[in-house]
């Protein structure tokens, strides 16, 4: 069903430079060259019946409803499927159109439910409004005559209605999924009368190939795929635009809404980072906002083995000020900070920051982008001078070779992943860098040109090898690098990868990948046009993440991709935030905008806009945090909505060293894993009910839209502010459009960004100043932001974390589509029925040398600690390698890594751990300490035993 | 220096559970790497597998799929979509009767009437002693010799009803 305010143009904008003239029905109109008649007119203003169209796919040419006349031309061609010439004459409106209209709406009808007053789109529903406009005033066929209205309803997805009996096989939903998608999941089967949509082979869609991203259902012109909680609720009456708070793609939805209730997430077709798309959690994993879980009430308590104790906001929030007040007190300055969420708007995280800066007094502020992309802030500033990717996502539309290293698009940003399986679909070359085989490798209509299978931890050796080829054979952009780089640090990286040592032949034994394809594959990559690089958390969370970093920039710089559309270096960021969150200051030795602590120019500026005077010296990281509160150095803590037991590395040390603080406040919306260490549980908002915005991977700030009062009372910059208050220092934003004009005026690549800015342009790539007002999609014309680019010698050193008798497997880990990160939201809805636990990837090999089979209780031992999951055996993964993914807390995934971190940021080493599996009976020591501990709520097993036990 | 290194992924094995025989897979398989290089090999390995197993089970297309890097959906859109292509195993033998013009003009049509009579099924469908199967065609090429028929791929001509009998009769004779 239509969403309930969009203007559909009927076939996709053709952006081609020549415009041609015509005339419809009488008017003059110009169009760009390869536009259809039918988008012409509607731009016009002329609309022509449709059925079969729509702007978000090509043009099919099958309902003959837009049937035009063209003066020269015999017969009634579709309008979709023409395209505009000059000096053409389209008549679209006379009797002899009106009467073939007519009879094909005839046809329709007479074999369609005539339910329209309880039918879900009544109202919105295309057929109808078809019906309407041309004049149907019988039915002359009768209804008695073979029909599919006894067609029986597919409502096996747990988020939509597949009803064929409401289907007029417009081939809509079919080629939403193969051309927006790209899953090819549906057809029309059979042929004829018989012509019927199908899910793979005519079954239930939730056995089919249906990855449940929703654009069928969006495409579909009636009620035949429909939203259940529309089905439930009835249409809405107002919406709003937001922007989704699962990944870093950041999509643009229309949530709408009847009162203060969600109806649907529909995806907005003007968005910029999704274009109208969208993935099964932005979509329908929203009944977490609802969850009965949700914490409403503040709750204090003295000790974390009692029991929570429901307090009013104001006792809560004087609690943990005075808490606060009294260990600063007591242990010094620098004995308490604070955690920011990449889950909160940037203007919640500004403030956050600035409380602990000003009012806490000391730069102990760190985020949860110490555990993901902080690589990428560094070896970003280092090389290019700007800590942040430097394409928009549409620039891989240009792109003629794309290298995914340590990323996993279709499952951790999905919608971006179905716009680069496109580009792929139009012929781009494809060149995979992933320990185990992902999707991307090979999925109907898209194949890897080379899939290297790397072993974990040697991306940098990888990246070494391919920029030894480059080298060597004389394949760098010499002009390029002379004139956009420093040549004296390019001299010396090219001496580097020139060794021998660095060779694909000489790395081969490190890397596991054959030398010729490492050959092939760079020169590929250098040779193959425009060049764009994408990599994730599987470059980034390694002993060496800052390294391979570095070493993606070199490439790029070696080979001129940068600067232009369609090349570049692209972080996939994970969360929806995790660039917003970064830029706004989280990290202990920046200031909003990168700027160091210790620039006094800055600081005197920060402390003059914040009134208290700031420290010079960089604050603690998470994991020194929990170092100093091992130590009795680091006593309290305000955790502003991140889940550090689950998400962090080595849970059991993560658990000491919150257990060892005197107050640890908890601000979510659940109470997460970490809340089981908290003293002071301040309920969080979700972003449905607060204003603000997200900055998404592509640096693209787009408005969060409150579309309902908060539930527990206060959004969480309303929370952060009452303890700024509580603490004495003054906070009085009454809205969060000044926090960030607040930010505008302090922070140089923010200076043209307000909310009156975004509203006008619906969303704003930052740097966005005087010099570049409406923001800034490429990165790097002409210049770099540094002056000239850096080239870092990126030495290979091998993970501390090796394998020997004893633990003769790497573990890796990462995510699936279906569940988001640690979980806490998508858990609570019906994503579980695609992924309910998490289960450890083994190769047939290795599962054979143990007995191990599919389903199988297998024990994973590390040197942290050990944990239980059920085996699934498969090729994904090669011979030595395990794999498993994160999302629920009883898997125990980060008992078992490690404290290995990257040398320059402290990331987590989370994607190689060496471990044992063994086949076991029963769920681990793990599991059972965990459940005891979790499933009563007075805990009365003590958190130690939980935690300490080994 | 050439970008012409063999292109080498190596594709996963496939993971879902199969219904068919290690020789029927080995058919599909066999089928899929003699044909797949052809430009729209789709239809010809299609038509391999039937021609090798007498129909293209449910899990064959998993295979071919694979194989094809194309959807099962893909695959069966087109094998529904024409109706020589089974999804059930056939009858022991299989009768085609053309029900194309020049035949109907010789009395293909009495005799279709007559053939599903006699058989007790329609087409496309098979008796249930599970010997014969009854399909149409539209014209085997015979059309000075109609009404013609194909009996377990042997071009049969002026079938009339006794002929029909005695064909039949003859393959459910056991050989």
């Amino acid at each position: 069903m239509l969403s309930i305010v969009e203007q559909d143009f009927g076939t996709p904008r053709r952006a081609t430079a020549k415009r041609v003239t015509l005339t419809i029905d009488g008017v003059e109109v110009q169009a760009p060259e390869g536009t259809s008649i039918m988008r012409a007119a509607a731009e016009a203003g002329v609309k022509i019946p449709k059925l079969c169209a729509s702007e978000q796919l090509e043009a099919f040419g099958s309902c003959r409803l837009c049937l035009v006349q063209i003066e020269g031309m015999k017969g009634l061609p579709a309008s979709c499927t023409t395209p505009v010439a000059q000096g053409m004459k389209v008549t679209t409106q006379n009797p002899q159109i009106a009467d073939v209209r007519r009879g094909v709406m005839e046809l329709y009808i007479s074999d369609h439910p005539l339910d329209c007053l309880t039918c879900p789109a009544n109202g919105h529903c295309e057929l109808q409004d078809m019906a309407g406009v041309v004049g149907l005033r019988e039915v002359r066929y009768g209804y008695e005559g073979e029909n599919h209205l006894d067609a029986v309803k597919d409502e096996s997805n747990p988020y939509f209605t597949f009803d064929p009996s409401k289907c007029i096989v417009c081939s809509r939903c079919v080629r939403a999924c193969d051309e927006r998608q790209g899953t090819f999941a549906l057809t029309i089967q059979g042929r004829g009368f018989e012509s019927t949509v199908a899910a793979s082979q005519d079954e239930p869609f939730m056995d089919s190939e249906c990855v449940s991203c929703g654009a069928c259902v969006q495409a579909c012109p009636t009620a035949t795929l429909s939203e259940k909680t529309l089905i439930e609720k009835g249409q809405a009456e107002h919406s709003t635009i937001t922007t989704c708070a699962y990944c870093g793609v950041g999509c643009s939805f229309r949530a709408e809404m009847k009162g203060e209730e969600l109806v649907r997430m529909v995806p907005d077709m003007n968005g910029m980072a999704n274009h109208g798309h969208s993935c099964v959690k932005g979509r329908f994993a929203i009944g977490y906002t609802t969850h009965p879980d949700r914490v409403l009430k503040p709750a204090i308590r003295a000790k974390i083995s009692d029991p929570w104790r429901e307090v009013s906001w104001d006792e809560a929030i004087s609690y943990a000020a005075s808490e606060l007040k009294r260990i600063q007190a007591k242990y010094g300055r620098e004995s308490i900070g604070g955690v920011t969420s990449s889950r909160c708007t940037n203007e919640e995280v500004y403030i956050v920051q600035k409380l602990i800066r000003a009012g806490f007094g000391n730069n102990n502020v760190d985020t949860c982008a110490r555990v993901c992309h902080s690589p990428t802030g560094y070896g970003l500033k280092v090389t290019l001078g700007e800590s942040a990717g430097t394409q928009n996502f549409d620039s891989v539309m240009k792109s003629d070779v794309i290298f995914v290293i340590g990323a996993n698009p279709t499952d951790g940003h999905p919608v971006f992943a179905s716009q680069m399986k496109q580009r792929l679909r139009q012929g781009a070359k494809l060149i995979v860098a992933d320990p185990r085989t992902i999707d991307l490798v090979r999925s109907p209509h898209i194949e890897a040109a080379y899939h290297l299978k790397l072993r974990p931890g040697t991306n940098v050796a990888l990246l070494n090898s391919i920029a030894h080829v480059i080298v060597s054979e004389a394949l760098v952009k010499e002009d390029f690098v002379r004139e956009r780089c420093e040549v004296p640090a390019f001299e010396k990286w090219r001496t580097f990868v020139a060794a021998p040592g660095n060779s694909p032949e000489a790395m081969e034994s490190v890397t596991g990948v054959p030398a010729a394809e490492v050959r092939a594959a760079a020169r590929l990559f250098a040779t193959g046009g425009n060049g764009a690089i994408y990599y994730g958390l599987g470059v980034t969370e390694h002993a060496q993440g800052s390294t391979a970093v570095l070493g993606i920039a070199n490439l790029a710089m070696a080979t001129g991709n940068i600067g232009r559309e369609g090349v570049g270096v692209n972080p996939m960021r994970g969360q929806n935030n995790v660039q917003g969150s970064c830029d706004m200051g989280s990290m202990p030795h920046e200031f909003p905008g990168y700027r160091h602590v210790s620039d006094t120019v800055v600081r005197e500026m920060f402390e003059t806009a914040w009134g208290a005077p700031l420290s010079k010296e960089p604050g603690l990281r998470i994991p020194n945090m929990f170092e100093a509160a091992l130590a009795q150095e680091f006593m309290g803590v305000y955790i502003n909505g991140e889940d550090l037991v689950q998400s962090d590395p080595n849970t059991q040390h993560v658990a000491a060293a919150l257990m060892s603080m005197e107050c640890v406040i908890v601000q979510d919306i659940f109470l997460n894993e970490t809340a089981k260490f908290a003293h002071v549980l301040l309920p969080g908002s979700t972003f449905l009910e607060k204003d603000g915005t997200f900055t998404n991977a592509e640096r693209r700030i787009s408005r969060v839209r409150k579309v309902m009062q908060p539930k527990a009372g206060f959004a969480d910059w309303e929370v952060t502010q009452k303890l700024a208050n509580a603490m004495g220092y003054p906070m009085n934003y009454r809205d969060p459009s000044e926090i960030m004009d607040e930010i505008a005026r302090t922070t140089p690549t923010f200076t043209g960004v307000s909310f009156d800015r975004i509203d006008e342009l619906g969303s704003i790539q930052w740097p966005c100043n005087e010099a570049a007002p409406t923001g800034t999609p490429t990165m790097h014309i002409g210049e770099f932001v540094r002056g000239k680019g850096k080239f870092m010698v990126t030495e290979f050193v091998a993970s501390a974390e090796k394998v020997n008798a004893r633990y003769p497997l790497i573990l890796t880990t990462g995510r699936i589509l279906s569940q988001y990160n640690v979980g806490a939201q998508t858990r609570r809805t019906e994503n579980n029925q695609w992924h309910s636990e998490d289960r450890l990837e083994i190769h047939p090999h290795d599962a054979d040398e143990r007995s191990i089979k599919e389903g199988d209780w297998v024990g994973i031992v590390s040197r942290a600690g050990e944990t239980v999951l059920r085996a699934r055996v498969t090729e994904r993964v090669q011979p030595g390698v395990v794999y498993t993914t994160f999302h629920f807390p009883e898997s125990g995934a980060n008992v078992i890594t490690t404290d290995n971190s990257d040398w320059a940021t402290n990331c987590p080493e989370y994607k190689v751990t060496a471990v044992q599996a063994t086949r076991v009976s029963q769920p681990g020591q793990w599991q059972k300490r965990f459940r005891a501990f979790s499933e009563v709520p007075e805990n009365p097993v003590p958190a130690a035993e939980v935690f300490n036990a080994k | 220096m050439s970008n012409q290194s063999p292109k080498r992924i190596i594709p996963i094995k496939l993971e879902r559970k199969t219904s068919l025989s290690a020789d029927d897979q080995k058919a599909v398989h066999d089928s899929c790497a003699r044909l797949k290089a052809l430009p729209g090999a789709l239809l010809p390995i299609l038509h391999d597998v039937q021609s090798a197993l007498g129909f293209v089970p449910k899990d064959a297309v998993v295979i071919i799929a694979h194989e094809l890097n194309l959807s099962r959906a893909e695959i069966h859109g087109v094998i529904s979509f024409y109706h020589y292509f089974r999804t059930e195993k056939p009858g022991r033998h299989v009768v085609q009767l053309c029900r194309a013009e020049a035949c109907q003009s010789v009395g293909a049509v009495a005799l279709e009437a007559y053939a599903k009579r006699t058989l007790g099924i329609d087409f496309h469908g098979t008796t249930a002693d599970g010997a014969v199967t009854l399909e149409a065609v539209y014209c085997l090429g015979n059309c000075a010799l109609g009404p013609s028929a194909m009996v377990d791929g042997r071009l049969q001509g002026r079938v009339s009803p006794e002929r029909f009998d005695a064909l039949i009769a003859a393959a459910r004779q056991p050989s």
